[in-house]
C-alpha cells in the first residue's frame, strides 16, 4: 500500500492575527503619552534606581546651565498656583492665559514676563531664551512658586506636593545645593532626584 | 509595413469576454509583520522611557541660634568621600590626621572597579569590628562631601553607590576643612 502524504495548505489565514495585531497597535498608540517638549532640555545622569517618578502631585525643578525651570503637574493646581502668584506680585492674567498656562510645559521666567511666554506658540517658547525663575535671596520667586504650588495642591488634591529635582549631569554642585537649600528652608527635607536608568555593571 | 497588434484586432469576435478570476485572498504576512514590529516599538518605548526617581532625604536644617551638640561617632566606622572636579574622588577612613590602618587618603575611580570595591570591603571590615565589640548593628557611616567644583553626575553616582552597596548610614556634608580642600587640589 502506498502511503500518501497529505497535502498541506501552504498559506495560513492571517486575518484574525492581523486583526489582533492592529487592535493592540491601536491600544498602545493611544495609551502612549506624547512627549511634552521640554522648555529646558537636560541630560539626566543615570542611576540604578528602579522606582518611578509619580505621575501627579509633582513639581519638577529643572536645573541646567545655572537656570532653574519650574513645572507642575495637574491643570487645576497650575491655575490655582498662578492665581496666587498673580495676586502676590500684582500681575493680571486673563482667563485665556490661565487656560493656556494650565496645559503648557515648564517655564523659566520671572513672573513679570510670564504673560509674554504664555502668549507665544509652543515652538517659540523654547527659542525665547528664558532666563530661569529668579532664585536670589532678594527676589526669590522660585521659593514663592514652590510655596504656592504646595498650597494649591493641598487645596485641590488634599495631598502634600512632591518635589523632584531634574538636574543636568554637568551642572556644578553649588547650583544644585542652592535649590536644595530653598527647599530645606521650607521644611522640605525629602525629595526625589530624577535620573535615567542603567545597569549595575557600569 | 509593420502592423501594430492591438488586442481586439482580427478574429477576436467570437471569443467570449471572460472576467479575470481574481484571487480573493490577500497575503497578510507582510502586514502582520509590520503591525507586530510597531507593537513592539510602542510597548518598549512607553515603559522604558519613564524617568526614575531617586529618593533623597536630608536632615533638618540646623537653627543657627541653637548651638548644635556634637555627637561622638566612632572614627573606625566612618569613611569620608570627597568629590572634586573632573570626576576626582578621594576617600579616607577615620580622621584625616590619624586615619585608620589602610585608610589613608587615596584616589578612587567611580563605578564597579573603583569605589564600590572599596566600599564593600570596608563595609565588611566595619561589620567585623562592630561585631567584635558586641554591637553588630553599628554599620558603616559614609560622609559625602561634594566640593564646589564637583558636578551633579558625581553626586548622583555616589548616592547610587550607597544604594548598591547598601550603606546603612550616609550623609551629605558641605563643610570643607582647609586640609580637605588641599587634598582635593593637590597632586
Amino acid at each position: 500500500m502506498a502511503v500518501k502524504t497529505q497535502k498541506k495548505a501552504t498559506s495560513i489565514d492571517m486575518t484574525a492575527m492581523c486583526d489582533v495585531a492592529f487592535l493592540l497597535l491601536t491600544f498602545f498608540i493611544l495609551t502612549a503619552t506624547a512627549k511634552v517638549p521640554e522648555a529646558l532640555p537636560v541630560d539626566m545622569p543615570a542611576s540604578t534606581v528602579q522606582s518611578k517618578l509619580p505621575e501627579n502631585n509633582l513639581a519638577t525643578l529643572t536645573i541646567g546651565k545655572g537656570k532653574v525651570f519650574f513645572d507642575l503637574k495637574g491643570r487645576e493646581v497650575r491655575v490655582k498656583a498662578l492665581e496666587m502668584m498673580a495676586q502676590k506680585y500684582g500681575v493680571e492674567f486673563t482667563e485665556d492665559d490661565k487656560k493656556e498656562f494650565s496645559i503648557m510645559e515648564g517655564f523659566g521666567v520671572p513672573i513679570g514676563n510670564l504673560k509674554q511666554i504664555i502668549e507665544m506658540k509652543s515652538a517659540e517658547r523654547s527659542k525665547a531664551g528664558q532666563t530661569g525663575v529668579p532664585k536670589d535671596s532678594l527676589d526669590n520667586q522660585l521659593a514663592e512658586w514652590i510655596q504656592f504650588a504646595r498650597r494649591a495642591n493641598i487645596d485641590i488634591n488634599d495631598k502634600e506636593l512632591e518635589i523632584a529635582i531634574k538636574g543636568d549631569a554637568k551642572e556644578e554642585y553649588p547650583s544644585i545645593k542652592k535649590v536644595m537649600d530653598i527647599l530645606q528652608d521650607q521644611g522640605i527635607n525629602s525629595f526625589s532626584l530624577v535620573t535615567g536608568l542603567r545597569g549595575k555593571n557600569f | 509595413m509593420a502592423e501594430l497588434n492591438t488586442g481586439d484586432g482580427g478574429g477576436g469576435k467570437d471569443k467570449k469576454v471572460r472576467s479575470k478570476k481574481q484571487n480573493s485572498k490577500v497575503d497578510l504576512t507582510a502586514m502582520v509583520d509590520l503591525a507586530f514590529l510597531l507593537i513592539t516599538f510602542f510597548m518598549l518605548t512607553t515603559t522604558l522611557s519613564k524617568p526614575k526617581a531617586m529618593e533623597l532625604g536630608l536632615p533638618d536644617k540646623e537653627d543657627p541660634k541653637q548651638k548644635n551638640v556634637d555627637i561622638k561617632v566612632d572614627e573606625n566606622r566612618t569613611m569620608t568621600i570627597l568629590l572634586g572636579k573632573d570626576n576626582k574622588l578621594v576617600r579616607y577612613v577615620g580622621l584625616l590626621a590619624t586615619p585608620v590602618a589602610g585608610g589613608a587618603p587615596k584616589e578612587f575611580a567611580y563605578g564597579k572597579e573603583g569605589i564600590r570595591k572599596e566600599l564593600l570591603s570596608r563595609k565588611a571590615s566595619v561589620l567585623a569590628y562592630s561585631t567584635a565589640k558586641g554591637k553588630p548593628k553599628n554599620g558603616m557611616i559614609v560622609i559625602i562631601k561634594p566640593s564646589k567644583k564637583s558636578n551633579y553626575r558625581n553626586l548622583v553616582d555616589i548616592l547610587d553607590e550607597m544604594g548598591i552597596v547598601e550603606v546603612p548610614t550616609y550623609a551629605i556634608v558641605n563643610e570643607f576643612t582647609p586640609e580637605e580642600t588641599k587634598l582635593l587640589e593637590g597632586k
